[in-house]
């Protein structure tokens, strides 16, 4: 007999099927490889020896090319292979999505055939949902069977694994509930096919389900039919889903040699190990070099006080992490009574609740004199629980650092979602580095993993230790890891030089993304390294070989925020204060909570907020963006230009304009958020009624996400074919959008430019979205400092409405008066709201960005968390004419980036302002301008905090941030007083 | 490529402000402004002086080898010792990562990783080396090129200057001294070089006996050189037919070979490391790569200051001199397609008005920051002549390329259905297996399509 064997080896399964001439199934199978790819691929060859008879074999997947190359058989790509299963198999499918490990395809059959796989951000769909699911600490099982059962679902940043969990961790550390989370995991999944690869196609039809995570998963195969709107009849899942590729392979081994399965196997054994990546050096050469690193770090440690024996005070330090919970109680002199670490599972309310009836019942002879929280779940432990004190995670951090090393000047603590790094000067943070949504998550990566390869993470990390090739992994996030350590294991690396591997590039992920070190001196010359991650010996001679250092780790290393809690307590107890206000004994053994999910419609913001009521009647509300959430009252005349921009902007179209030529749409985003006086008072003065598009909001994104042809770019950007789609359904006449290489010249740079994207923006949307055309969608090329051509541009882009070049030439003046007078009036509203200031006494915080981040669903409402926290908010274009000019190292070409430098120098004049710079992940330029503006202000001893925003509508990092701001600047005056 | 307020002379670093003011309303405390009056944070650098010339060696990265050889010999002429550098490999990387913001674009890294890897190699005399970069002066951040590289080098190098080659009359103090005769030189390099390179696709994928292109390409690399030597570069027709005639007397293989185009931002288009070697893979896949000329970057760059003038009324008197300039260039441009098409056995390049006519119809020529226009109109371009197999080879989250590459691309499929495109994101974290792997999906369907 003679068979065709297909083998599809993706990066986390292997699917090998057998099938008889007649194209029937024989048998197929779906094993997890556990990246050991060569040897799983035999076992499973090795079981359908019975069949006897010789084979045709072809082999596909991602993991599979490397294998078929050197063991010289027949590959088809994955997507190619589908196509061709799907065409015999389901000839009447229109489309196919297949979700792999890492990979996600759309197969357009009918209108057009067309394969598309994602981007290299996306990357990660079944290996997304299993890191989910660890950091929910259920199984991908219990994740499905629970999203069934989901009342509401969040939004979630679809755009990659490490953004969704920015957005997730904060809503499991609020007590959402874990079926509504799973839910909207997989409606994530969704939107990231729908969006991301679709691109403005739809997919309609008779649409087929392929792959493993959509075979097995009830809730996300739900999610697609809900999004795609498709009946039982038009949503097919095959029985045999999982193994398509594979059997799509065989189809294709047609074409391929026939041979015995014995001789198969034996090329697939001799096949050799790939050569082709790069690999380091071995972490440790011998033994004895890792006895000698041992022994040294094991000087830096507490001393230990037995807890039965112990009678008198102590302090407690709550550290309510990301992802795990730490505890300490310490005594007056600074030794560990006890202390607890563990992963929060989602309930860290519940933990610490649990631990401290722990504590309680261990001794009755400690009192509790101080109590103090930090971390994300601060404000909810502290009112839960009545806890002391809370304060920012940065300075408890700091505080434990400082306690081991007085003369420390960098401190750098990697915990399982965060890196912080702290510079330090005489005994106070001179500078804080946090890093961005895009490098988060790297400390629990290792873990997720250790876990998908069915180890713990100690004994993973014991595995790298001793590696010989140590593989290079990249280090830009952890979805480019995963996909890194995809290719490794293709190439037949082991786990251990996996693990080794994962460890440097966590190390550079730091030192090269958070800290942006060039060398190693300017890390200073006593490092104390902290924060869970660290306690993996293979991660801290990472650090230590990458900067050249010696540095101290101290054994409580992933207790630090616990201690330095602790010590906070300890310092700042009152002597008459005896005993702690943190719940008794009896009172936790009546506690309960009960939390509950509303959307709150205090403003146009509609914040997701939860609201946790305890068994005592009192409430948490968290989520909130403002006071009003919480149920207060706002200020009036909150000293906040954002909020004056955004309604002034709002309010500038004459609604009761007669229009008699017509209507014009302007969508109000990108160039439009500083020209819109301009165009407004062109078309008015022209005769037109001018309609703006909707208020951005996520479902405004939604509206026109179909249509986003590059998923990289900004979320300003990307929210422009929203504005797009809502002018196009109020039916406006056309919708004017005009293209400016150049900006107006402000005279403080060697030149003028707008940024790519704003500048050319409308053709993205003209050439993506269907509904556009030149008729409805007008789009002049200008440039707005030469009235001539302008004008010119103007009288042809409008030739239909026959309007005089001298009434253009007229309104365009009008036009730019008006915008100098809005520009004027943002000055004076901020002469007014420093003054204010100054009155009441408020420090001054100049949110620096883009004329577009005063759109409330681009900075989630920083503005107003600002104000919340007692600031008072300026933007960069209120203050800049009052900056000198600046001279920079960089090419200073670009309108809007001058004014962030003159912005810059402004502040380092006040004592009383900082400046806070507003990035858009994504934004090239600022990659470029960042770097300046903090070296601008530290150049006279300011601090420098940036703040990358994007989809995710997370404000808890930025909270942290701000905080860490406050408490530096506070610590900078005391200094300065004493 | 536009003409800039010139960069005022660098000063050391030094504040010019007055103390922090306490209190008071916006503007007290403020000086009041006047010309002089400017806050400088700027940092000095070492400047390239004439008496340099001499005694250094100047690095240059590596971008498409054969061009910078030819244009390497073309520099000599003129006194500068320039060296190409083909450092690769993760180590390169690391460096590039260790100075540049991880945000930045791939070839800023790929590009300063390379400079600080070779002066750390110990090969150079780093008190008498330099570095080479050119400058185009548009919108898109690869024109904060040189700042990155000086920030890069005063880390490790403070002694080491940075040159600068543009024609925009950017960083005078350290830029290459340009004069026409010279630049006309540069100019044959380029058309020489992209003829070379278009013959050599053109027969590599084909020839019976290996290596056997590679030794004509040798060959007419040292015959050009030579004219150059004998000052015989400007008799273009017999140079022209010298390497025509040389690549079409490989014995060759007829057969089908798909043909793929290669577009994208313009380093990692040409630059193999940045790539990752993208044409060997192609012709290891057993394609043919179709690379755009690199003249027609050139071209592009030259006549968007003419679009300029004419579109916003800018800079007109120096518009006209790159209108002359751009009307010669294009002139031997003209010429050489025409001794091609003669010739008879290569397709000829793209005819760059023919570019401009394919720009309009799918973009604005007003798109003239990065790549651009040029990237649509490369590509159809590359349809039209039966290259409708593209790589669209961008780096990972490139400004321009979200509007004229993976923007695009629909638009283009609109107007050619047979056009296959994949856009390929180059990034110092991007696994060759996924680029490889889409790339595979590309060619997969281009065979299918082949055998109907």
């Amino acid at each position: 007999m003679s068979y065709f064997l297909g083998i599809d080896v993706g990066s986390t399964t292997v699917k090998v099927t057998v099938m008889d001439e007649a194209g029937k199934v024989l048998s197929s199978s779906y094993v997890r490889h556990f990246s050991r790819v060569r040897e799983t691929v035999l076992d499973e060859l090795e079981k359908i020896r019975p069949f006897g008879g010789t084979y045709r074999a072809a082999v596909t997947g991602s993991a599979g090319l490397g294998l078929a190359q050197r063991g010289g058989l027949t590959f088809v790509q994955e997507v190619q292979a589908a196509y061709g299963a799907i065409r015999a198999l389901y000839p009447d499918a229109d489309a196919a999505v297949e979700l792999g490990g890492e990979d996600a395809k759309i197969i357009f059959v009918t209108g057009g055939a067309e394969q598309r796989m994602n981007g290299s951000c996306a990357g990660g769909t079944g290996a997304f949902i299993d890191q989910m699911a660890t950091l929910l600490d259920i199984s991908v099982e219990e994740m499905d069977a629970l999203s069934l059962q989901a009342e509401r679902v969040y939004p979630i940043a679809s755009r990659c694994g490490v953004f969704a969990k920015s957005d997730i961790q904060p809503l499991l550390n609020q007590g959402a509930k874990k079926s509504d989370i799973a839910a909207s995991i997989f409606r994530a999944v969704v939107d990231q096919t729908v969006s991301g690869l679709a691109q403005g196609r739809r997919i309609k039809g008779k649409v087929l389900f392929l792959g493993g995570p959509l075979y097995f998963l009830k809730g996300l195969r739900r999610a697609f039919k809900e999004t795609l709107a498709l009946d039982d009849e038009h949503a097919i899942f095959p029985e045999n889903g999982p193994c398509f590729m594979s059997i799509g392979a065989a189809m294709y081994a047609k074409s391929a040699k026939e041979e015995p399965l014995d001789e198969i196997m034996a090329r697939l054994l001799a096949a050799p190990d790939g050569d082709s990546i790069a690999v380091g050096k071995p972490l440790f050469a011998s033994q004895e070099e890792y006895s000698e690193f041992i022994r040294r770090h094991g000087k830096s440690d507490l001393p230990f006080r037995d807890i039965y024996h112990y009678e008198g005070d102590a302090y407690l330090g709550i550290d309510s992490g990301s992802t795990t919970t730490k505890l300490m109680l310490i005594t007056p002199d600074n030794e560990i009574l006890w202390s607890h670490y563990q992963s929060n599972n989602g309930q860290p309310l519940e933990i610490v609740a649990e631990k401290l009836r722990e504590l309680y019942s261990l001794t009755k002879k400690i009192v509790i004199r101080g109590a103090c929280v930090t971390g994300y779940g601060e404000d909810m432990i502290r009112a839960a629980l009545k806890v002391d004190f809370g304060i920012v995670e940065t300075m408890a951090h700091f505080k434990a650092a400082l306690h081991f090393n007085p003369d420390v000047d960098f401190i750098i603590d990697i915990g399982g979602q965060d890196i912080k790094c702290f510079k330090v000067k005489n005994r106070a943070i001179d500078s804080i580095m946090l890093n961005e949504a895009c490098s988060s998550g790297c400390g629990s990566f290792i873990q997720t993993f250790a876990k998908a390869m069915g180890m713990d993470i100690e004994s993973f990390a014991r595995l790298g230790l001793f590696a010989k090739r140590p593989v290079e992994l990249g280090s830009r996030c952890t979805v480019f890891m995963n996909s890194s350590v995809k290719q490794a294991q293709k190439e037949g690396a082991s786990i251990e030089d996996i693990s080794a591997g994962l460890s440097s590039s966590i190390v550079k992920n730091a030192i090269y993304k958070v800290i942006r070190a060039r060398t190693p001196e300017e890390l200073g010359d006593h490092i104390v390294v902290q924060g869970g991650t660290f306690l993996n010996d293979a991660v801290l001679r990472s650090f230590e070989i990458e900067t050249g250092k010696e540095v101290v780790r101290p054994a409580i290393a992933g207790l630090m925020g616990a201690f330095g809690a602790a010590l906070y307590a300890k310092e700042n107890t009152p002597k008459d204060k005896l005993i702690s206000d943190i719940v008794t004994e009896a009172e936790l053994a009546h506690f309960s909570y009960a939390s509950r999910a509303v959307t709150c419609n205090g403003c146009t913001s509609h914040c997701s907020v939860n609201i946790l009521t305890f068994s005592d009647g009192r409430r948490f509300v968290s989520g909130n963006k403002c006071e009003r959430g919480a149920g207060l009252r706002p200020r009036r005349n909150a000293p906040d230009i954002y909020a004056f921009k955004y309604e002034g902007l709002l309010s500038m179209p004459d609604p009761s304009a007669e229009g008699k030529r017509g209507t014009v749409g302007l969508p109000l985003q990108l160039v439009m958020y500083e020209q819109l006086p301009l165009w407004t008072e062109f078309f008015e003065t022209c005769g037109f009624r001018v309609v703006l598009s909707d208020r951005s909001s996520r479902e405004l994104y939604f509206r026109g996400q179909h249509t986003v042809a590059s998923d990289t770019a900004c979320y300003p950007a990307k929210l422009t074919h929203g504005h797009i789609e809502s002018l196009l359904d109020r039916g406006v006449d056309f919708i004017f959008y005009p293209c400016e290489s150049y900006n107006l010249d402000e005279h403080d740079s060697v030149n003028h430019y707008n940024c790519p994207v704003v500048a050319y923006y409308p053709e993205l949307l003209k050439a993506n979205n269907e509904r556009l055309n030149g008729e409805n969608f007008i789009m002049p090329y200008l440039d707005p400092n030469d009235e001539r051509t302008t004008v010119k541009a103007l009288h042809r882009a409008l030739a239909r409405y026959k309007l005089s070049s001298s009434l253009i030439r007229t309104a365009y003046r009008a036009g730019l008066r008006r915008l100098e007078e809005w520009q004027a009036q943002i000055r004076e509203k901020g002469r007014e709201i420093l003054a204010a200031a100054e009155r009441e006494n408020l420090h001054v915080i100049v949110l620096a960005g883009r004329p577009y981040h005063a759109d409330p669903e681009i900075n989630h409402g920083i503005n107003k968390l600002l104000c919340s926290l007692g600031l008072a908010v300026l933007s960069e274009d209120a203050v800049f004419e009052e900056g000198a000019q600046v001279k920079v190292s960089v090419l200073n070409q670009w309108t809007y980036h001058a004014r962030l430098y003159r912005a810059a120098e402004y502040c380092t004049r006040r004592r009383d302002a900082d400046l806070v710079q507003l990035v858009s992940f994504g934004c090239g330029i600022d990659a470029i301008t960042t770097d300046e503006v903090r070296a601008i202000l530290e150049s006279r001893g300011k601090l420098y905090t940036q703040i990358k925003i994007d989809e995710i509508n997370n404000l808890g990092v930025v909270k942290i941030r701000l905080r860490s701001l406050l408490a530096a600047i506070e610590e900078q005056k005391r200094r300065e007083e004493e | 490529m536009k003409k800039t307020m010139s960069p005022t002379p660098a000063s050391p670093r030094h504040l010019s402000c007055p103390p922090p003011a306490s209190g008071g309303g916006v503007g007290e405390g403020v000086r009041p402004q006047t010309q002089s009056d400017i806050a400088d944070f700027s940092e000095d650098y070492p400047r390239f002086t004439r008496e340099m010339k001499d005694s250094y060696t100047i690095l240059i990265p590596d971008m498409l080898p054969w061009h910078f050889e030819l244009l390497i010999h073309v520099m000599a002429k003129e006194g500068y010792r320039l060296e190409a550098l083909h450092n690769e490999g993760q180590e390169v990387i690391d460096e590039g990562l260790k100075h540049v913001h991880n945000d930045t674009c791939y070839p800023a890294l790929c590009v300063i990783g390379q400079f600080l890897n070779a002066l750390k190699s110990g090969k150079y005399d780093v008190d008498h080396t330099a570095v080479l970069i050119t400058q185009s002066g548009g919108g898109c951040r690869a024109s904060n090129y040189i700042p990155l590289i000086r920030k890069a080098l005063r880390a490790e190098f403070p002694q080491v200057p940075v040159l600068s080659l543009n024609f925009a009359g950017l960083e005078k103090d350290s830029g290459i001294e340009v004069y026409p005769a010279f630049v006309l030189r540069l100019g044959y390099a380029i058309y020489y070089g992209d003829l070379i390179m278009s013959c050599y696709n053109q027969t590599k994928p084909y020839e019976i006996e290996a290596g056997s292109t590679d030794e004509v390409r040798e060959r007419c690399i040292g015959e050009i050189k030579a004219a150059f030597d004998a000052g015989k570069h400007r008799k273009l027709k017999r140079n022209i037919y010298f390497i025509l005639d040389a690549f079409a007397a490989v014995p060759v293989k007829r057969e089908p070979k798909i043909k793929v185009g290669i577009v994208g931002e313009i380093y990692v288009k040409y630059s193999p490391f940045g790539n990752s070697h993208l044409e060997e893979f192609l012709l290891r896949e057993g394609c043919e790569p179709v690379v755009p000329a690199l003249m027609d970057f050139v071209l592009y760059c030259i006549i968007n200051n003419v679009n300029d003038a004419k579109m916003y009324g800018k800079n007109r008197k120096s518009a006209f001199f790159f209108g002359i300039a751009y009307k010669y260039l294009y002139s031997i441009q003209k010429k050489i397609l025409k001794w091609t098409a003669r010739h008879g056995r290569f397709v000829p390049q793209h005819d760059f008005e023919r570019l401009r006519t394919l720009a309009d119809e799918v973009i604005n020529q007003g798109v003239k920051m990065g790549e651009g226009w040029l990237i649509p109109a490369e590509m159809a371009a590359l349809a039209e002549t039966g290259a409708e197999n593209i790589v669209c080879a961008q780096p990972f989250g490139c400004l321009p390329n979200h509007i004229a590459g993976k923007g695009a691309v629909r638009v283009i499929k609109g107007k050619y259905p047979s056009a296959n495109i994949v856009p390929v994101d180059y990034d110092p974290s991007a696994t060759k297996v996924n680029q490889e792997n889409r790339i595979k999906l590309m060619l997969a369907t281009a065979r299918e399509r082949m055998g109907e």
